[in-house]
């Protein structure tokens, strides 16, 4: 088993002024290398979670620990420079006036030599394939654009952990499938660990692990095969079970069995194959 | 109310240096009642078609009638609040939009700013709330105090209670939990059944455009590609997925069932039950 990069113990958070807990006895841990998904309903705790995990508010009890570095206002920015965020709306983190001063302004803060930062900026925004719009203007570009050029602001600071909250939310398929391999090929070739914050299922039953929230509480964790075994519990908490999983019930409500819970339309497919030339 | 776009082209910043072409070309009626997806990748055009539907935009050449007003490029157009009120957009996250001190006021504003009475429009805020799955005690809440999905709907009643009679939804469901999706999409279908609204909806959801859309107009490049009913659609989905878009998983998966045991079934599937029913069918029909 790969270290455990962020540790999270006990945690108890709730926003000023509400009652309710966001957050309550959340304990898990992240592990180098792994791509894990947090899916949940809306309002079930998962983008405040992302938000304890980069310091954007704190835990009001229990821990958290990136790297061995135990999270507080001391230590944040120090974190920080760990831990890239990739928000929903593109619009919300375009602050640049071009593309490439947009991509620049994280590692401007940051105090990267100007040399290297021509290099990144180009180098990441080759990555999301937005390397011909450099000098472009954010209202020139679209929700999709602005949101791979955020990617490529988070890929130039090189950070050991990527969260993505939602941030293939509003892509169109082709370029939501362009975001996540690119994080895919990050996570592979660089170790970069990778946070997913989603409801896309066909995404989430290709993560390494899944976490499932419920009104603030963990309420499963496991393996996407584990995950979506629970069909109709997951459909009860307000979230969907992927199409080849609905599929394999439906055959098996029409008397053809398939052995196991497959997840992609390929294994699917392969199996129907397989058996069939069996018979 | 009938729309019609006819030979529009839209340029934006045109005579500028920065002159860029969005959309040519484009033709496209939609009779009263139609239900409507409108899909095509980032930067086809989807949004600056949705802009014209009611003058948001105004052709940089050809002519959009929308009812009985018709806006024609280069000229001056007046008075465009009756097609505003008459053409409702929901925007993608409407909810960015609420502003007011509650709810109540929010949905209000719309209708009182095109003449409606406060109290008719109170009356109104009190349906359409109701409409969007929510109750009325939250009428006097502050609009941030609720929950993103709550704040959803609330933008949602504020486009309602205008009483358009043409619904443009440009990805309504982005960022909502699945079941929240399905909830507006429902809710839209019955709102488009009951008032006999036309509905154009701006989708990347292939599942969507065809379980809710009577017909689907492709956009690629500026231009309709082509635009036909779901099953006509996803016939040719080999096309679709060329341009880089994507087809509902339910083709997806008899293209590759067909693929892989050499077959080919009489029709396309839309939904779950017809391809389990023809998959089965298939695998039980050799044993017999």
């Amino acid at each position: 088993m790969n270290k455990a990069l962020v540790s999270i113990n006990n945690v108890k958070y709730k926003y000023p002024g509400q009652e309710v807990y966001a957050l309550s006895n959340i304990s898990f841990d992240i592990f180098e290398g792994e791509w894990l998904a947090i899916v949940g309903h809306n309002g079930s705790g998962k983008s405040t979670l992302a938000k304890l995990l980069n310091g954007l508010q704190f835990p009001e009890e229990g821990t958290i620990f990136v790297d061995d570095l135990k999270l507080n206002e001391d230590t944040v920015w120090d974190v920080r420079k760990k831990i890239g965020m990739v928000f929903q709306n593109p619009d919300n983190q375009f602050v640049g006036t071009t593309v490439k001063d947009d991509v620049a302004f994280g590692l401007e803060n940051h105090g990267i030599p100007r040399e290297t930062m021509v290099e990144r900026v180009e180098d990441s925004l080759k990555k999301v394939k937005m390397e011909s719009f450099l000098d472009q203007e954010p209202h020139h570009l679209s929700g999709g654009q602005k949101q791979r050029v955020a990617i490529a602001g988070i890929l130039a600071l090189r950070p050991d952990i990527i969260i993505l909250d939602e941030a293939t939310s509003m892509l169109d398929p082709r370029g939501r499938e362009e975001v996540l391999e690119t994080v895919r090929k990050l996570k592979n070739e660089a170790r970069i660990t990778v946070i997913s914050i989603t409801h896309d299922l066909e995404e989430a039953a290709k993560a390494d692990r899944i976490i499932v929230m419920n009104k603030g509480e963990l309420f499963r964790e496991g393996i996407p095969e584990e995950i979506f075994q629970m069909e109709e519990e997951l459909i009860k908490l307000g979230l969907d079970i992927p199409f080849p999983v609905k599929m394999n019930k439906q055959l098996r409500q029409r008397g053809i069995q398939v052995s196991k819970h497959y997840l992609t339309e390929e294994e699917l497919v392969a199996e129907l194959w397989t058996s069939y030339l069996k018979t | 109310m009938d729309i019609l776009l006819k030979d529009v082209e839209y340029r934006y910043q045109a005579n500028t240096p920065f002159e860029r072409l969005a959309i040519t070309d484009v033709t496209i009626d939609i009779p009263a009642g139609t239900y409507m997806a409108l899909i095509g990748h980032t930067g086809s055009g989807k949004s600056t078609v949705l802009q014209h539907l009611n003058a948001l935009l105004k052709p940089t050449s050809g002519t959009v009638k929308i009812g009985d007003r018709e806006i024609i490029a280069n000229r001056k157009e007046k008075n465009l609040k009756s097609i505003r009120q008459k053409v409702g957009i929901v925007f993608q996250f409407p909810e960015h939009q609420l502003f007011e001190e509650t709810v109540e006021k929010d949905i209000c504003f719309g209708p009182m700013n095109f003449g409606v009475s406060e109290a008719v429009s109170k009356e109104r805020a009190k349906a359409c709330i109701q409409q969007v799955g929510l109750t009325e005690d939250i009428l006097q809440k502050s609009p941030f105090e609720l929950s993103g999905g709550q704040m959803r709907r609330v933008a949602i009643a504020g486009v309602l209670a205008m009483e358009p009679s043409v619904l443009v939804l440009d990805e309504p469901t982005a960022g909502l939990d699945p079941r929240g999706r399905k909830e507006i999409m429902d809710m839209f279908y019955n709102l488009h059944k009951e008032r006999n609204l036309s509905t154009v909806l701006v989708t990347h959801s292939m599942e969507d455009a065809s379980q809710y859309a009577d017909q689907i107009l492709v956009m690629h490049r500026g231009q309709v590609l082509k635009r036909g009913t779901a099953e006509e659609i996803f016939s040719e989905p080999k096309d679709l997925i060329e341009l880089g878009l994507d087809v509902p998983e339910v083709v997806r998966f008899q293209l590759k069932f067909e693929n892989t045991f050499q077959t080919k079934f009489k029709k396309i599937c839309l939904t779950t039950e017809q391809i389990t029913d023809e998959v089965a069918a298939f695998l039980k029909g050799r044993d017999s």
